[in-house]
């Protein structure tokens, strides 16, 4: 473990940026928090997390798959894929560390996503422990713990100090590079702030919310309960609770017409939407109902199902910040897990 | 805070729907804080005494759902509605979208609207209660010992900041007084973009939209779009798209949008309310509600039912189709 005074942090920037893009969470100018790419001048903010997760940058919303092309009765294929470069990301919550390794479940099980799989390959995720959770947060529910953040290098912001810990070999080979700001450190150093964080989570208004009730084999329990009326009454159907989510993963892909050739892409796709997974035979789920039973069911049942047990939702809270009807995974867990 | 208390509008509403008047009650419903507030529908007392709200975050205009709410079955339905949604109201019926004898209206006095992403601004995340008060909120986080407390006007929605009408254009029944329609400055911002050169413009409008995610909420949940199927979700259409594979993309979904609720917006500014992303979107539909008044005369949509929008409405009057041009250019 290493430390620095937090003054160092736009050195470190500058020093990690010489090799490798790096993006850290930095204010928009609507003074929300959005992941940035570090830039002279791009400054740290001190939002308690950014508004959409890191996703975007394994699993772009969009992105070409491949191209064709005809000309005289011939098509050629063409290979889109740029050759992804290193990038760091700093500044990564631990719900949202948790979230790339259910997308990695989806992804880099067979058959293996080589698009997703090669930023993964290039990506080296910096952590940061949560020192103000907001009241939508409910990553324990989980068992996440924001005091232990991961990733390839955990760190704490502690007073006027940052705390580095490698985690990985990617992590320890950062470390290096960024010797000459560091100076040492104690495990130690962050028990306190460890501790704090712990007993800080007990406090969140959703700290009790459990996940009884849902996960493995609860299918036919909660398929059919009445309550799902009720509670996809106000919904929109519209993508926002998707689109927000850091462990969504579905996605359509398109042919873009060019004029004299294709460009096949895909983009993010949502349960939500009353064209998801249109077939010949017309739309599986054809009610606004069994659509907003299909995202909560995948998250707390199907997921877990063919998981091993890992739930698909992290306890962001996102969803619940930007629903525009405020209808959210919390709402549907307390009403058919008849927790508190 | 508002002036007419949750008690008055849960007496009303237990009232007709105890006397079988009304079948059920479109309101609003607490949620897991003190802003985060679901439409719902009542159908008894006691769901209306436990979990009716009427507070300053009831900012969700409930008049679309009459759309879905009353297809099916049978009985009026009870409306709460702030005097801009009795606009939206209004518009739906001009539009024929659902039959005026299945909804009771009753007209409730707004006082304004908070916006939660002002108070954040101020109190940062973490916020655990917040208590009304006469001119103030009052905010307990998790983080300070004493609440803070902030003044109303201080984080008043831009749209009740701008408010058009304190009128309700539309009622069964009105609780407490009416107000009157406002003189507001609701094109000050318009004027300043159509003030930037084309260049200043073009870099606002991409700033902007290159934000937008097309996850739809303001399409969805627009008064003024209630198409069955919409363009953007019909694959045979040629423009669906469910995100944006370029920038021409980005706006041309908001482009479509925007005429097309031009003449029919009433300027509920629910679209900005909802966007996850922030974006501005009723200076769009703004700067055609003032086109429209600076070349047919002021019209406001949803002012009266069956009122014709200018724009399907042919006089020999009408202005010259490049006027809209040449006073650019001029
Ligand atoms: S739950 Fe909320 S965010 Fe999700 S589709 Fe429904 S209205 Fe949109
Ligand atoms: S479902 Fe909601 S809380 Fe869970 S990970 Fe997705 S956005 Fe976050
Ligand atoms: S959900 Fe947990 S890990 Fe994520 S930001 Fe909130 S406190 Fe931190
Ligand atoms: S609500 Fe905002 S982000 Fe969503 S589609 Fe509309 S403009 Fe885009």
């Amino acid at each position: 473990m290493v430390k620095f005074s937090c003054e160092k942090i736009d050195l470190v920037f500058a020093e990690i940026a010489k090799t490798a893009a790096l993006y850290i969470p930095s204010n928009d100018k609507n003074n929300k928090a959005v992941f940035t790419k570090w830039q002279k001048g791009t400054k740290l903010c001190d939002s308690h997390n950014t508004q959409i997760g890191p996703k975007d940058l394994f699993f772009p919303q969009t992105e070409d798959l491949m191209a064709f092309k005809a000309s005289n009765k011939k098509i050629e294929i063409i290979d889109t894929r740029k050759e992804s470069e290193d990038f760091v990301i700093f500044g990564v919550r631990a719900c949202d560390v948790k979230s790339l390794e259910i997308l990695d479940r989806v992804f880099l099980s067979e058959p293996r996503d080589s698009y997703y799989a090669m930023r993964r390959e290039h990506g080296i995720i910096i952590s940061l422990a949560c020192t103000r959770p907001s009241e939508a947060c409910f990553c324990t529910t989980f068992g996440i713990a924001p005091s232990e953040p991961g990733a390839d290098i955990s760190v704490w912001k502690i007073n006027n100090e940052f705390f580095w810990q490698a985690n990985t070999k990617r992590g320890e080979e950062l470390l290096l590079k960024i010797e000459h700001f560091t100076t040492p450190a104690e495990p130690s150093e962050v028990e306190g702030e460890k501790q704090r964080i712990s007993v800080l989570m007990k406090r969140l208004p959703l700290a009790n919310l459990s996940t009884n009730g849902f996960g493995k084999g609860k299918t036919n329990e909660l398929f059919e309960r009445e309550e799902w009326a009720k509670l996809s009454e106000a919904c929109l159907g519209c993508g926002t609770c998707t689109f927000v989510c850091p462990t969504c993963q579905c996605y359509d892909i398109k042919d873009f017409n060019t004029g004299n050739g294709v460009i096949r892409y895909r983009c993010w796709d949502s349960c939500m939407y009353s064209d998801f997974t249109k077939m010949a035979h017309g739309n599986n789920r054809n009610t606004r109902k069994e659509r907003f039973r299909q995202r909560f069911m995948h998250k707390l049942v199907y997921f877990p199902e063919n998981n091993n047990g890992l739930f698909g939702c992290v306890g962001c809270g996102r969803c619940i910040s930007k629903c525009p009807v405020s209808m959210n995974i919390v709402k549907v867990m307390k009403k058919l897990g008849g927790n508190v | 805070m508002q002036k007419i208390s949750r008690d008055k509008l849960i007496k009303k509403a237990s009232n007709l729907l105890n006397s079988g008047i009304v079948r059920c009650v479109l309101g609003w419903k607490r949620g897991e804080f003190d802003y985060d507030i679901t439409p719902n529908v009542f159908t008894t007392e006691k769901e209306l005494i436990d979990d009716f709200v009427w507070n300053d975050f009831c900012g969700a205009n409930l008049s679309k759902y009459l759309v879905s709410k009353t297809q099916g079955v049978d009985g009026k339905i009870l409306v709460f509605l702030k005097p801009c949604d009795t606009y939206s109201f209004n518009q739906l019926l001009t539009e024929h979208r659902f039959d005026r004898e299945r909804a009771y209206v009753i007209a409730v006095p707004c006082e304004g609207m908070a916006d939660i992403n002002k108070i954040k601004q101020i109190t940062n995340e973490g916020i655990s209660s917040i208590e009304f008060n006469e001119d103030t909120l009052s905010i307990s986080t998790l983080y300070n010992e004493e609440p803070i407390k902030i003044a109303y006007d201080r984080v008043l929605s831009e749209r009740c900041l701008n408010c058009k009408s304190k009128k309700h254009v539309v009622y069964d029944e009105l609780l407490g007084d009416d107000g009157e329609i406002l003189e507001s400055n609701r094109f000050d911002e318009v004027e300043k973009i159509e003030k930037m050169s084309s260049e200043e413009r073009f870099e606002f409008w991409q700033g902007e939209l290159s934000r937008c995610i097309r996850c739809n909420a303001c399409r969805d949940v627009c008064p003024a779009c209630t198409c069955e199927k919409c363009v953007f979700d019909n694959p045979e259409s040629g423009v669906e798209n469910k995100a944006s594979a370029n920038s021409f993309e980005e706006k041309l979904f908001h482009i479509i949008r925007a005429y097309h609720v031009a003449g029919r917006c009433t300027d509920c500014g629910e679209c900005s309310r909802v966007c996850p992303q922030n974006i501005p979107l009723h200076l769009l539909n703004r700067k055609f509600i003032k086109d429209i008044n600076e070349f047919y005369g002021e019209f406001q949509a949803g002012e009266k039912i069956g009122m014709r929008s200018p724009l399907i409405d042919y006089t020999t009057d009408d202005i010259e189709p490049n006027e809209a041009v040449n006073r650019r250019d001029s």
